[in-house]
């Protein structure tokens, strides 16, 4: 009986969670797909039918879709990328030991908990074309002659969200590259400094080699989080001016939340999800795991 | 010599600083100073960085001509109650990845770090029409339900880390003094994770205070949370930039004050796992 007991316990103890997740997750996904081989418009239910897979090709025919797509990959890689850089630069700063360390180590982690929407309020704002503060900055610096309304451009408003999503995430990766350079051990450093390296040499040879795990997957977190990134799109400019702005994941809440398609909506999630983990796959595949492990 | 070490670190340490601080910070500033000042100092032709008159009126309006407090209740309720169901059911979760080893205890590990990796408009359609059928819909229930489908994953994974980070010695002394296992849990690891489960905790209530995807399409005029109702001050015609950032600061005070008091031991537990490996 004990022996029982000690057998299952383990199972009991997961059991709740398990079930939960099979109730609220798997349960969902399976009757997302379905959904997606319907004709399913919320208002008109007496419309909804069995249409195969004509949802699949009509998202392939949707030129919104397909610029989406390409508005998804500029997002991801141009958020990404500058979120990391500048985030290894404040890392490598953060990494010397100073007065007011800790402080400054806080603050700069708030963007990391503010709510999303108060972000795309707040560079709203900032990049009102009247009143916004970037304008005045910009004009005064003579970068401008006249005020430009930034999100109300298609010129611009891709890269305007861009540089906003840049902003919120440089602190994760901030922290999570300090933790890691916190990790590497001082003897490499004094060997280093006994053969003669340089602080260039250093930063090559010893700390990014050093570092590249937790870069890895810190990026992996960072990438699979942008894409699946709604509200600070939603709310700067719902993916305007045109569909300049608009990602993937984005497209797919519209079609759901303002026109109600939830057969078209659950395609478009289905094919993000599909491509996320297709790049989730080779990213992880050509990753040495031994290297992370 | 001297002196060119202070260029060095000037133009090396304190400038880049700095100006990435200060990236950081300004647009918390410029929300705030917003908040402080009276329309008519808010759109003038050339932008005026420090208000003349700093006046509360915006918050007073706030308070009095939207539903604000209770905006802030629902947020609370949610936030507070899917941070008491997660963290049940994680920590127990938890305990059993990091104490016991069981066949298909591997798949079970993947399968929750997988979940976390689920675009949320994946889950939006279908939760959708779930809530509707289960009358749940524009209830604060439906909002728990789904901000649990990536809390309790999330969770899971940070409370495993901290749990093995707990020497098992402690609870073997404990058992062979006469505890049983469930004892030696409730009186061994539970206190001393506390900490852990508290950073969790916080995470969660933030995570689910901040949410807006399923907030905005789950919820109506009696159960809207605070982003939403943040969002719906986006008038048809033109912004209130005063209530709204106003509204921002009082969303982000609560936030912000439970972050800073659990920072270390959260990410301590984040990046464990990245670190590690």
């Amino acid at each position: 009986m004990k022996n029982f007991w000690s057998k299952s316990a383990p199972y009991l103890l997961i059991a709740p969670a398990i079930l939960l997740m099979l109730l609220i997750i798997a349960y969902p996904i399976a009757n997302s797909i379905r959904m997606s081989f319907l004709k399913y418009i919320l208002f008109k239910p007496k419309d909804v039918e069995f249409i195969g897979f004509a949802n699949y090709f009509n998202v392939l025919k949707d030129p919104v879709f397909r610029q989406s797509l390409v508005n998804t990959v500029l997002w991801i890689v141009g958020g990404v990328f500058f979120q990391f850089f500048f985030g290894l630069i404040l890392a490598l700063l953060l990494n010397r030991s100073f007065k007011g360390r800790g402080f400054i180590r806080s603050i700069i982690l708030i963007p990391w908990v503010t709510p999303g929407v108060l972000i795309g309020l707040m560079w709203k704002w900032m990049y009102d074309g009247n009143y916004g503060v970037i304008n005045d900055i910009f004009a005064r610096l003579h970068i401008i002659q006249n005020y430009i309304p930034w999100l109300a451009k298609s010129q611009t408003s891709l890269l305007a969200v861009i540089i906003t999503i840049i902003w919120q995430g440089i602190p994760f990766f901030a922290i999570m590259l300090l933790a890691g350079l916190q990790a590497i051990p001082e003897e490499l450093y004094e060997a280093g400094k006994v053969d003669g390296a340089t602080g260039w040499q250093t930063f090559w040879q010893i700390t990014l080699p050093m570092l590249k795990p937790t870069i890895l997957v810190s990026t992996l977190l960072r990438v699979i989080w942008v894409a699946n990134s709604v509200d600070v799109i939603y709310i700067m400019t719902g993916g305007g001016p045109g569909y300049s702005s608009l990602t993937l994941s984005v497209y797919t809440y519209m079609k759901a939340q303002k026109a109600m398609d939830f057969g078209y909506a659950s395609t478009l999630a289905i094919y993000l999800t599909l491509i996320l983990s297709i790049a989730a796959y080779f990213y992880l595949r050509n990753l040495n795991l031994k290297e992370v492990r | 010599m001297k002196k060119s070490n202070t260029v060095h670190n000037m133009v090396f340490f304190y400038i880049p600083l700095a100006l990435l601080v200060a990236f950081a910070v300004f647009p918390y500033l410029w929300t705030f100073l917003t908040s402080i000042k009276p329309d008519n100092e808010l759109y003038t032709s050339t932008v005026r960085y420090f208000p003349q008159h700093p006046t509360l009126k915006n918050y007073v309006d706030l308070f009095q001509k939207s539903n604000f407090i209770k905006n802030m209740m629902n947020s609370f309720f949610v936030a507070s109650v899917t941070a008491a169901i997660s963290l049940f059911v994680s920590v127990l979760a938890a305990y059993a990845f990091a104490r016991f080893n069981f066949k298909g205890k591997i798949y079970f590990i993947v399968s929750f770090l997988l979940i976390n990796m689920f675009p949320a408009v994946l889950l939006l359609t279908p939760l959708f029409v779930i809530m509707r059928k289960t009358g749940l819909l524009y209830t604060p229930y439906s909002l728990v339900v789904a901000y649990s489908t990536f809390t309790i994953p999330f969770s899971v994974w940070l409370l495993t880390g901290y749990i093995r980070d707990l020497p098992v010695s402690l609870e073997e002394a404990a058992m062979v003094d006469g505890c049983s296992r469930i004892q030696a849990f409730l009186r061994i690891t539970l206190p001393l994770t506390a900490p852990g489960i508290v950073a969790t905790g916080i995470y969660i209530f933030i995570t689910a205070w901040n949410e807006f995807v399923f907030a905005l399409m789950f919820t109506n005029e009696a159960t809207r949370t605070l982003p939403v109702a943040l969002q719906t001050f986006i008038g048809q015609y033109d912004i209130q930039w005063g209530l709204l950032t106003a509204g921002g600061v009082i969303t982000t005070i609560p936030v912000v004050v439970l972050f800073m008091m659990v920072q270390r031991k959260l990410v301590e537990g984040l990046t464990a796992g990245a670190v590690k490996g």
